[in-house]
């Protein structure tokens, strides 16, 4: 299927940016950084999906990658001891073997897409693609798209007990540590404690 | 834009997601990694069913499915990333490689 080139230039434009976001998303000293480059990719991604006529799907990913980027940032805020990337900071494990893994994942699956024949076989010119998802997804695929609704609902559950303050086998965050500074030395702090300061009696 | 260069396109995205997730030693991190995976496979689901699929709505239910894969993968990794925190006071896959707790 031939494009006008206009949409040559604009995928030209959003393939390079999407890689190149998802690139810096590892090679930024940020993590606040590293989830908006994030959201960048996916969102020069969606724009790509609406190139390519399925533009509920493409509209879709930006609300909700806007929404998890942001809820992303808010968790490296909470969780990481330089979150806004003041300090260089190289956070890796087993580097040189992920980078050797990583370009061998590319070069088979680009070996797959320049040998494979796909079948050529574009859109048809009448069809409504948001129409037909959506007969679709209230059709005769009504049962896929239930579960999926019904395992979104097992997953709010399950994730409710996970983080729950009060563990299955008592406080979670009983006899906690924190880590030592170097592989087995001293933990580095004192045990948590409760928030509340002086002045505060517990009525246990 | 030709199925080749979105496979292609999509390759690279999970080839860079590959290493992150592989690589990374902050979970939220890894999880950058996996949802970047993720990003290239909706987006070769997309390519196929545009380009070879002649329009078949089951291409875009298959990118519906992988976006709740994605959502799900979210909750749950933020959860255990809080339950971990809990127990280790890290945020780093080092840190827990005794699951005493």
């Amino acid at each position: 299927m031939d494009y006008p080139l206009i949409v040559d230039v604009f995928f030209v434009l959003l393939a390079t940016l999407a890689v190149v976001s998802g690139w810096r998303v590892f090679a930024t000293d940020s993590m606040v950084r590293a989830s908006f480059f994030l959201l960048v990719s996916f969102i020069a991604v969606g724009v790509i999906m609406i190139l390519l006529a399925a533009e509920y799907l493409g509209v879709a990913m930006f609300f909700m990658m806007a929404v998890e980027m942001m809820v992303m940032a808010i968790f490296m805020v909470m969780f990481m001891m330089n979150p806004a990337g003041l300090n260089p900071m190289m956070m890796v494990h087993q580097h040189k073997f992920s980078i050797a893994a990583g370009a061998a994942v590319f070069l088979v699956l680009a070996t797959v897409a320049l040998l494979a024949e796909f079948p050529d076989s574009p859109l048809p010119a009448d069809l409504d693609p948001v129409a037909s998802l959506g007969d679709e997804l209230l059709g005769d695929s009504m049962l896929i798209f239930e579960s999926a609704g019904i395992v979104l609902l097992t997953t709010m559950i399950g994730v409710v007990v996970l983080s729950s303050h009060r563990g299955r086998y008592g406080a979670a965050d009983e006899g906690s540590m924190p880590p030592g500074l170097v592989p087995g030395g001293d933990p580095a702090g004192m045990p948590e404690e409760d928030d509340e300061g002086d002045g505060h009696h517990h009525c246990h | 834009m030709t199925l080749v260069t979105l496979l292609l396109l999509a390759a690279a995205l999970i080839g860079i997601g590959f290493y992150g997730a592989l690589s990374q030693q902050s979970f939220v991190m890894l999880m950058m990694g996996l949802e970047l995976i993720l990003n290239g496979v909706m987006l070769a689901a997309v390519a196929f069913w545009a380009l070879s699929g002649a329009g078949a709505p089951e291409g875009q239910l298959l990118t519906i499915v992988v976006m709740a894969v994605m959502a799900i993968e979210m909750a749950m990794g933020f959860a255990l990333v809080v339950a971990v925190f809990r127990t280790n006071q890290a945020d780093v896959t080092e840190g827990i490689t005794e699951l005493k707790h």
